[in-house]
């Protein structure tokens, strides 16, 4: 395991209701973990828990066996790698700038950028497919190419394990699948990621393990074809479903119209 | 190159304008007839006016990474007034010396600054960063207040002088006055140069640079303190001088880009250079007399103000 939350509990507020009620969830290299559920179920909570975001009530996190709180946060950047829901830029960097703040934690406060950060930089551009854009203001960038940059910025952290907050929002069905593509690629590569995703039919066929969550616990977890089963997830997003399978055999959630029956 | 100039500049201009041989030789030769005039008044002024000028660039550039806000500055946000009320305090109540009235600004900078961080928090939560500037208006207004009054209530005699003071004038310049900004301002300065890296991430948002691995609470302490301390000494030097801080990092911005590292010491240069050709006018329009150089600095960056709330709210 390189990143683990062990019952993880979490409030917002002292007197607020749980927004994370006993979630544990391990990452282990080259295991890409879905995360997935309705709206405030405590996804994005479950991974500002596991980044030391949101304070633990109870539970623990911790990082290649290590817990949290013993990490400096440099050290922790440079093996987890996060990219969050929205993020807006206030000056427009340039693209190779902006992946350069991916190498904050290896520089120190005042020394040089180095042939090893430049380095990085390269590949993390090359990966993501932004070589050629890499002198543009992130400004004039599509929706797409901002959520590459901040991809490429997280993997020029170098980190062993990605954390992605629903990394294809918004995105355009070409750039969706890149995104997944270029997960996998990375994930086959030995890389540890969690995805959290509301595209339940796209986590299923790439991911190797999902955790399907609801009011803030885990509902089920394994593998997509245990996890995508009707009197699971039909409670946990109150609309009826079908479950049916895709040529590659992943299973496939069709929501069905009111009045539509299927027969299994 | 360019500040050495304004440097020549703002040392030929004054009550009694100067040549530049004259200049020359009364810094060469110590019995030249202008000898007087620039070595205990013209030098030690520049080089305060350069010094207090871009400290308030480089805090205001600070400052607005910090709020995410490039409307943020030591005189909107309110740390100036706190800076002032303090001093004034100090200064009426007799319990300063000129060495120690910094301390006292800086403790009014302090308060002013948490009292507008906890006017823009609503249970714990933080707003709109506009809301904070706004905080940071009213609390400064209120310092304003505060001073004013004290300044009616104290004595006749120092009255006039404060409020001139207050205006932010480089007038009282002196080796002693270049010499207690000097002692309070190194550290401070040297503490937001090795925080440049941090503030290109707290300009991504904080929880952004955090993932990336910056230490988010240390950094914005670090940032509060030491702008706190760098408005202080300027305030308790020469007084209250507004929107150095807001004119200059925009225009620094838009040169050299937006990475702290370049830009800092970039917005120092210019900063300073801006303080001291301030001061050359503000010195040379109303001969002999001369305007607070806060006014010239305030006729030159309220317009500035207003072109970038527009394109802000825009």
């Amino acid at each position: 395991m390189i990143l683990q939350a062990l019952d993880l509990r979490i409030r917002y507020s002292p007197q607020g209701p749980l927004a994370l009620d006993g979630v544990s969830c391990g990452i282990g290299p080259g295991e890409l973990v879905a995360v997935v559920g309705p709206n405030g179920s405590g996804k994005t909570t479950l991974l500002r828990g596991m980044v030391g975001l949101a304070p633990l009530e109870s539970g623990e996190v911790r990082l290649e066996g290590q817990p949290l709180g013993s990490w400096r946060r440099g050290d922790f950047a440079r093996r987890v790698g996060v990219v969050s829901q929205r993020e807006e830029m206030l000056y427009p960097l340039r693209v190779n700038e902006a992946v350069m703040l991916g190498r904050y934690a290896s520089l120190g406060p005042l020394a040089p950028v180095s042939e090893e950060d430049r380095r990085q930089v390269e590949a993390a551009l090359r990966r993501c497919d932004l070589w050629d854009f890499r002198t543009r203001r992130v400004s004039e960038l599509s929706g797409g190419e901002w959520q590459r940059v901040r991809v490429a910025r997280a993997l020029a952290q170098v980190p062993a394990a990605l954390l992605l907050d629903e990394p294809t929002t918004a995105l355009d069905v070409r750039h969706e699948m890149e995104v997944f593509e270029l997960i996998r690629q990375l994930v086959s590569e030995g890389l540890g990621a969690m995805v959290i995703t509301h595209h339940m039919n796209l986590a299923a066929r790439y991911a190797t393990r999902m955790l399907v969550l609801s009011a803030g616990r885990t509902v089920a977890e394994g593998a997509p074809e245990d996890v995508f089963r009707r009197e699971i997830l039909e409670p946990v997003f109150q609309w009826p479903i079908a479950v049916v399978r895709w040529l590659d055999a992943a299973p496939q959630v069709v929501p069905l119209r009111p009045g539509e029956v299927v027969r299994e | 190159m360019i500040a050495a100039g304004c440097l020549v500049v703002g040392m030929l201009a004054g009550a009694v304008p100067l040549s530049p041989g004259e200049l020359w030789r009364g810094i060469v030769d110590p019995s030249a007839s202008s000898a007087e005039i620039i070595r205990n008044l013209r030098l030690p002024r520049v080089f305060l006016a350069f010094l207090v000028g871009g400290s308030l660039g480089v805090c205001g550039a600070a400052l607005q990474a910090l709020v995410r806000n490039p409307l943020a500055e030591p005189y909107l946000l309110g740390l100036s007034g706190g800076a002032g009320l303090g001093a004034v305090v100090a200064i009426g109540l007799k319990l300063a010396s000129s060495w120690a009235v910094p301390v006292a600004a800086f403790a009014g900078a302090l308060a002013a600054v948490a009292l507008v961080y906890r006017l823009s928090q609503v249970e714990g939560r933080r707003l709109d960063p506009r809301v904070l500037l706004l905080a940071g208006v009213v609390v400064g207004a209120f310092a304003t207040a505060l001073m004013s009054a004290i300044i009616v209530l104290s004595d006749a005699v120092q009255l006039r002088n404060v409020f001139l003071w207050l205006l932010g004038g480089l007038s009282r310049s002196s080796w002693e006055a270049l010499g207690i900004f000097l002692f309070y301002s190194i550290i401070p300065l040297g503490l937001l140069v090795l925080n440049a890296r941090s503030l290109d991430l707290l300009v991504l948002g904080e929880e952004t640079a955090h993932h990336l691995g910056s230490n988010v609470e240390r950094t914005r302490i670090t940032i509060y303190l030491t702008t706190a301390l760098l408005t202080a000494a300027g305030v308790a030097t020469c007084g209250i001088i507004g929107f150095v801080g807001l004119v200059v990092p925009h225009a620094v911005r838009r040169i050299w880009g937006p990475l702290h590292r370049t830009m800092l010491p970039f917005t120092f240069l210019v900063s300073g250079c801006f303080l001291v050709l301030a001061d050359a006018v503000a010195r040379t329009v109303v001969r002999p007399a001369e305007l607070p150089v806060g006014i010239v600095t305030a006729l030159i960056g309220v317009p500035v103000f207003a072109m970038l709330l527009r394109r802000t709210l825009a």
